[in-house]
């Protein structure tokens, strides 16, 4: 369960949001919504951790996230704006290295299979900087396959994205909720996911 | 498909104690030497810079064998060290950008755990290579079988040192603007010591009183660093993401 109390964020000498809370439970999705700067990303990144919040708390299961640490770190996954992919490796070695890192061990054929899974069969040994844009976020997005965390936190998962794309994200992340995961994330576009309590928090100036 | 590859994540994400961190620190490390070896001018970058600043001394001051003996140490060390400098600025500026770093603080594994990967790649990219050239540059000084060695010895010992030390400069001054002239700024007061140290090994070996104890206290000062280093690193990339 992730809950948010009272959370304030102040970017240079501008208040974005400020008594802002919510609670999130297992099979929960909250969608975050509002213009362009109202603190959309600012709030996700407080909520994995990356940047701690100017007032307030945000709790997992109960306890201060500040307080967890690596606890806390594996149960987030997080896709932000940039799709941290190395321009010069290639995708199976971006999704390779990208795995080691959140400390799961993917084989060269695991991988090669999630990337076919992705719609990128046959791209594998190409290095990411051939790739289009759409098929760098779906390098990125393949994260989601073996991710074992229960919490996705998804900054515009969506760009990019062609629309069978589109509606195979819905699906993962549907499926996800159903298993018990939580999911936060922004969208510009109205994305219909099959399953799932949603919530909407609107951020306004 | 989702469900059954899932089933056999958890060993391996369980196991992240011991084994597992080293295996996230050998990733580190093997991703940025292999994209050092898909952008091979940024290395060959300091390694030619070290090399012809090296050799423009000899050039300059002309063929006095006992002038050039004695500025020895101290040119080969300091040409080593703008080296060194040459490349600390893209240490984490990639990872910055592309939002790699983003996901190294969030990863599971303790993030000094990964600083070191990336530094222990810097080293062996950019450090590694001048303290093997070193012996070849230092027979245009004249110098000593004996005193290559030392030198080189100086080397292995100063050059992870400049690296550890550097990271936290470059740590420091990512995403500022002109961040290249504060990294230098930064950076270069603290690389005194290693100076000091390591270009006072090869003079004692020249002449004559013994290169341990200058030594001793280079390998101490790495030490130390290897453990305060990434500390402060950390701190400083958290900062900078904030």
């Amino acid at each position: 369960m992730l809950t948010a109390i009272d959370l304030a964020c102040v970017r240079g000498d501008r208040r974005l949001f400020a008594h802002l809370g919510f609670t999130l439970e297992s099979g929960g999705r909250l969608h975050v919504t509002g213009e362009n700067g109202s603190g959309k990303t600012s709030l996700l990144r407080m909520l994995c951790g990356l940047s701690p919040p100017e007032a307030g708390e945000i709790r997992w299961h109960g306890e201060t996230i500040a307080r967890q640490g690596d606890e806390y770190r594996k149960a987030v996954l997080y896709l932000g704006h940039h799709n941290a992919l190395k321009e010069e490796l290639t995708a199976l070695e971006n999704l390779r290295t990208t795995a080691a890192l959140s400390g799961v061990a993917v084989e060269d054929a695991e991988g090669v299979e999630l990337l076919g899974r992705v719609g990128l069969a046959g791209r594998e040994e190409l290095p990411v900087r051939f790739l289009s844009q759409g098929q760098k976020r779906r390098v990125a997005l393949s994260r989601l396959l073996w991710s074992t965390s229960p919490l996705w936190v998804l900054d515009e998962p969506f760009v990019a994205l062609d629309s069978a794309a589109v509606s195979w994200l819905a699906d993962i992340v549907g499926a996800h909720l159903s298993g018990g995961g939580m999911a936060v994330l922004t969208s510009h576009q109205e994305v219909e996911i099959p399953a799932g309590r949603a919530q909407t928090l609107r951020l306004s100036q | 498909m989702r469900h059954s590859l899932a089933a056999n994540l958890p060993a391996s994400a369980a196991e992240h104690g011991g084994l597992g961190a080293m295996r996230v620190l050998v990733a580190v490390i093997r991703r940025d030497l292999l994209l050092a070896l898909r952008r091979k001018s940024e290395v060959l970058t300091s390694l030619f810079f070290f090399v012809i600043v090296v050799s423009l001394f000899p050039l300059g001051i002309g063929p006095e064998m006992a002038l050039l003996r004695i500025i020895a140490p101290g040119v080969l060390w300091v040409a080593a060290l703008l080296a060194a400098m040459l490349s600390l600025q893209r240490l984490f500026a990639a990872d910055y950008a592309d939002g790699t770093l983003e996901q190294m603080v969030l990863s599971p594994a303790p993030l000094g755990l990964l600083v070191m990967g990336k530094v222990a790649a810097h080293w062996l990219v950019t450090g590694l290579p001048l303290v093997l050239i070193a012996p070849l540059l230092g027979l245009q000084y004249d110098l000593a079988p004996q005193a290559l060695g030392i030198l080189m010895l100086s080397l292995l010992i100063g050059t992870p040192l400049l690296s550890l030390i550097g990271a936290i400069g470059a740590a420091l001054t990512l995403g500022v603007r002109g961040g290249g002239v504060l990294l230098s700024l930064l950076t270069l007061p603290l690389y005194i010591p290693a100076l000091i140290f390591g270009a006072g090994a090869v003079e004692a070996d020249i002449s004559g009183l013994g290169a341990v104890g200058h030594l001793s206290l280079l390998a101490a000062l790495l030490a130390l660093s290897v453990f305060f280093a990434p500390w402060a690193t950390t701190a400083s990339l958290r900062i900078a993401l904030e």
